[in-house]
């Protein structure tokens, strides 16, 4: 029934939507950010374990769509044991990814996270999909007050 | 037309033939705005191809013209609201700007520091910052009046809260995104024996309700015209005449004006003196023809049939599990809010699109509402005249299919 949909809700997806990853606060987090988007209402809280230069843990709380939901708890998986500007470089792809106009974008460079490329097609619903990595851009920087898409 | 005859109806809307990602259109975001029939799209047309050109000024046979279906319209809405003069019907924007001319310039000349104003917990949010900027400029105070779990206006905690400080009620006569309807009715009659005038934002209940100012004795009636099935760009502030007589203009230019010199100004009558400016004058006429087209099918029938629209879905939304429904008023006009357990609006929004349908997954514009509810966001289906039980089902449906795929 849904035919139309499957590039932008993969099966991964709705995995990643009822099971989300990293899903829970970090108490002893070094770096804490809040997103929001005030179009949508989607919310979340990103908590990042640092050593130096390392992402060495990743965790967030909030509510939001199957696609905020899924970017966010797959970037957690992803970052983590990333430098802090291998992190920044997969942040930039991704934003390249959803919003780029480039056609030929190499999706194997970004591994899974290619599942998201769907968005693209969707700008009602790319802000979703990239909610997750500005607040992860906002923590990188080192930036304490929430981010918003707006 | 003594049978509603809703196939015929949609005849009428050239954009209901449309097909959306392949299949056909179901347009189920009436709260938002309202899908124009041809007479509508029409009399624009006819405007701009014969009839136009600049409103109250030439002598030339155009502007004649232009000026007599402005005019016209006028007295049509006159009429639609059974308001007792033309003088009564300013032309604006919409209800956005009919609220904020009524804050910037009754609420101006007569609201003061310490002074309270009453508005009710469903506010859309053209209903509330108006007033909080009015609130900012001259130190009154917002009173909220606060709605139980089905949505419906706590009337007990209502009328406490009119005492001799509140110098206005302003209150939404449907809500836009619980389908609510407010006892207008009686909040008038409750603020009037404290004599606190009362201002109704009528932007929802329009299409949906036949509304009579004289009945409700309301002292300011807001609406849009585009949520009547007329252009954008247009709407309507009701006021009682000498209300608006004892108002300060809301901007200056030329229109509003009788006399000019570099000392003074003479302003003009009503309704001018709240139309600075070349107004919309083709989407103006738009409007009295969405006007004579309801006319021809009659308010009574309308509401009657979008009543029965409204038991039909409701009925099919609580049979189905993991719904529930946001604003179960037991006075509510046609919409239908609701929620899916553990799928999120805008996701239920996208994957409805695919199947063609047109809802609003959002905050509505009304975010203490949503707040209340301890939700985000909720999907709204809303209902119009042309709306068919066949397109609720395809939404239910629709519903059912995608709870199955996020399993």
């Amino acid at each position: 029934m849904f035919d139309d949909l499957r590039d932008l809700y993969q099966e991964v997806i709705f995995d990643h939507n009822r099971n989300p990853r990293n899903f829970r606060v970090m108490d002893d987090a070094d770096r804490k950010v809040e997103g929001f988007n005030p179009l949508c209402g989607d919310r979340l809280t990103l908590y990042l374990k640092m050593d130096g230069e390392v992402i060495t843990d990743a965790s967030f709380q909030g509510s939001g769509c199957a696609i905020s939901t899924a970017s966010v708890s797959l970037m957690t998986e992803i970052v983590k044991g990333k430098t802090e500007q291998e992190a920044d470089a997969l942040f930039k792809q991704f934003h390249e990814m959803t919003t780029g106009k480039d056609e030929h974008f190499n999706l194997e460079a970004i591994g899974k996270l290619a599942v998201l490329a769907g968005v693209r097609e969707y700008p009602a619903r790319v802000k979703c999909a990239t909610l997750a990595w500005h607040t992860l851009d906002a923590a990188l920087k080192n930036q304490q007050q929430a981010i918003s898409t707006e | 037309m003594t049978v509603f005859d809703v196939e015929k109806i949609r005849q009428d809307f050239p954009i209901l033939k449309e097909k959306i990602r392949g299949k056909d259109l179901v347009y189920l975001d009436n709260a938002a705005t309202c899908q124009k029939p041809q007479a509508v799209i029409d009399s624009i047309v006819q405007v701009y191809s014969h009839d136009y050109a600049n409103v109250h000024r030439g002598v030339h046979t155009l502007s004649v013209r232009s000026t007599d279906k402005f005019e016209a319209a006028r007295t049509k809405v006159k009429a639609f609201i059974n308001a007792a003069s033309d003088k009564e019907i300013i032309f604006v924007k919409g209800a956005t700007e009919a609220v904020n001319l009524v804050a910037q310039t009754y609420g101006k000349a007569n609201i003061k520091a310490g002074d309270e104003i009453v508005i009710t917990a469903m506010e859309h949010h053209s209903n509330i910052v108006p007033w909080q900027m009015l609130c900012e400029q001259t130190g009154a105070v917002l009173r909220v009046a606060p709605i139980n779990l089905a949505g419906e206006l706590i009337f007990a905690e209502f009328e406490p809260l009119l005492n001799e400080k509140t110098k206005l009620v302003a209150v939404v006569h449907m809500s836009n995104a619980l389908g609510t309807i407010n006892p207008v009715k009686a909040i008038i009659e409750a603020a009037h024996s404290k004599n606190i005038p009362v201002l109704l934002d009528g932007a929802q209940a329009i299409p949906h309700i036949a509304v009579d100012v004289q009945a409700l004795d309301c002292d300011f009636y807001v609406f849009s015209g585009h949520k009547l099935y007329a252009p954008t760009g247009t709407g309507v502030l009701y006021g009682k005449q000498a209300l608006l007589e004892a108002m300060p203009p809301y901007q200056g230019g030329g229109d509003m004006i009788r006399k000019v010199t570099f000392t003074e100004t003479e302003y003009n009558t009503l309704p001018y003196k709240f139309e600075a400016g070349t107004p919309n004058i083709a989407d103006v006429i738009g409007l009295g023809a969405a006007i004579d087209y309801i006319n021809a099918i009659g308010m009574p029938a309308i509401a009657a049939y979008e009543a029965e629209l409204l038991e039909y879905a409701t009925a099919k939304a609580r049979a189905i599990k993991g719904l529930r429904i946001i604003g179960e008023a037991e006075e509510k006009g046609a919409i239908l809010s609701f929620v899916l357990d553990k799928i999120h609006p805008h996701d239920i929004g996208t994957m409805l699109d695919s199947l063609g349908i047109a809802i609003r997954a959002g905050h509505h514009c009304a975010m203490p509402v949503m707040d209340f509810y301890n939700v985000p966001a909720t999907a709204r289906a809303s209902f119009a005249l042309y709306n068919t039980r066949q397109e609720i089902d395809v939404l239910m449906n629709g519903i059912e299919s995608l709870i199955e795929v996020f399993g």
